[in-house]
C-alpha cells in the first residue's frame, strides 16, 4: 500500500481534519439543538408527545351518555361532522392539568368554538362538581366512566384535546394541559387553518 | 472494603424468582393456557403512561384496561395477531415494544449496524496507521556498510 510511505502531506490533512472534527461535531449539535428549540417554539417537536394514530383518520365511532344534570346532550361519533372544525377534549374532576387548561377552554367557548366534552373515568357527582365551579366550556358532553371509548381514540392520559376539522378529520393531538401558549400558538391557528 | 459493599448488595438484591403478575387476580383467565398466551401478547405492548414497561409489568390503570382488552380478545378466540392489530391501530407504533421495520423506522434499526461498520473502518484505520509508522525504512547497503565500520568489527 502506498501508506508504506508516510506522506507528509496527507499526514498534514489528517492533522487538520483531526483539529476540525471537533469542530465538526459541535456545529453539527448546535444545528440540532437548535432546530429541536425551534420545533418546542413552533410546537412540531414535542419531546414528551406520542403522535396519535388517528391524525388523518376520522375518529372511531362511539356513542356516549349525557352527563345528568348539565342539560347537554350527549356525544356521538356523528356530531363530530358538522361542516366547521371543533375540539373534543377528554377530561376528570380528578385531573390537575385540566384544572390548569380550564380557563384556556372557557376563553375558546365564549368565542364561539365549538368544544366537544367527554368525562373520563370519573364520577358523574364529580364531573358535575367540577363543571358547576369552573364553569362548562362545552356544546356537548359525553360520560366515558369505564374508559373503553378513551382507549377507542388511543388516548393515555387525562387531559387530551382532538382538533377536528370541519369534514370530520382529526388534525392535531395534545396530550397534556393545552397552556395559553399552546392556544395561542397552535389551537388558533390551526382552527383558522381548517375552518 | 468494596468487597463488603458488593456483598452488602448482593445481599440486599432480591433473588430473582418467577416473574410476577401484576395487578388483580381476578382478571385473570380461568384457562391457563389462555392466559399465557394473553401475557405473551401484553409483553409485546407498552405501557403508555410508564412507557417503559410493558402492560403485563405496570400498575397504571391504563395498563390494566389493556390487558382485560387483551384478555377478553384471547377469550373471545382472536388470533394473537389481531389483538396485537387492535392496540397498534389505536395507540400507533410506539406501543408496540418491538417496532415494525419501516421507512420511520429505518435508522433506529439500522443503528446498531451503523455503529459495528463504523467501529470496524475505525481499527482499521488505527491498525494501518500503526503498521505504517512501525519503524523506519530499512538501511540502504551502503549505511549498513558505514555502520559496521563504526562498530569497528567486520561484516559477516
Amino acid at each position: 500500500m502506498s501508506e508504506a510511505v508516510p506522506n507528509p502531506e496527507a499526514a498534514a490533512w489528517r492533522r487538520r481534519a483531526l483539529l476540525l472534527a471537533p469542530l465538526a461535531v459541535a456545529g453539527l449539535g448546535g444545528a440540532g439543538f437548535y432546530a429541536m428549540l425551534r420545533g418546542l417554539g413552533t410546537g412540531d417537536y414535542d419531546p414528551r408527545g406520542v403522535p396519535s394514530a388517528l391524525i388523518g383518520k376520522a375518529p372511531p365511532d362511539f356513542s356516549l351518555p349525557p352527563l345528568e344534570g348539565t342539560g347537554l346532550p350527549g356525544l356521538s361519533a356523528a356530531d363530530l361532522k358538522a361542516g366547521k372544525p371543533m375540539l373534543v377534549n377528554f377530561f376528570a374532576s380528578w385531573c390537575v392539568p385540566c384544572v390548569i387548561e380550564h380557563p384556556q377552554l372557557m376563553r375558546l367557548a365564549r368565542n364561539g368554538v365549538a368544544i366537544m366534552g367527554i368525562a373520563y373515568k370519573d364520577k358523574p357527582a364529580d364531573s358535575l362538581g367540577f363543571l358547576k365551579q369552573r364553569g362548562t366550556p362545552y356544546a356537548r358532553l359525553g360520560v366515558d366512566q369505564p374508559g373503553r371509548v378513551a382507549i377507542d381514540w388511543g388516548l393515555y392520559g387525562v387531559p387530551e384535546t382532538y382538533l377536528i376539522d370541519k369534514s370530520g378529520i382529526v388534525r392535531w393531538r395534545m396530550a397534556g394541559p393545552v397552556t395559553e401558549e399552546i392556544l395561542d400558538q397552535q389551537v388558533i391557528p390551526l382552527l383558522r387553518r381548517h375552518a | 472494603m468494596i468487597r463488603w459493599l458488593l456483598l452488602l448488595m448482593l445481599a440486599v438484591m432480591p433473588a430473582p424468582g418467577p416473574a410476577l403478575a401484576v395487578g388483580d387476580p381476578a382478571d385473570q383467565l380461568p384457562n391457563p393456557a389462555l392466559e399465557e398466551r394473553a401475557r405473551v401478547i401484553g409483553r409485546e405492548l407498552r405501557c403508555m403512561v410508564c412507557q417503559n414497561q410493558s402492560i403485563e409489568d405496570s400498575d397504571a390503570d391504563l395498563a390494566r384496561d389493556l390487558r382485560r382488552i387483551v384478555r377478553e380478545q384471547v377469550a373471545q378466540g382472536k388470533p394473537d395477531e389481531a389483538v396485537l392489530t387492535f392496540v397498534h391501530e389505536r395507540y400507533g407504533d410506539f406501543v408496540l415494544l418491538r417496532p415494525p421495520f419501516k421507512p420511520e423506522t429505518a435508522l433506529l434499526w439500522a443503528t446498531p449496524a451503523i455503529a459495528l461498520l463504523a467501529g470496524a473502518l475505525l481499527i482499521r484505520g488505527m491498525r494501518r496507521r500503526q503498521a505504517a509508522a512501525a519503524g523506519p525504512p530499512d538501511l540502504t547497503q551502503a549505511e549498513r556498510d558505514r555502520l559496521a565500520q563504526l562498530a569497528g568489527r567486520p561484516r559477516e
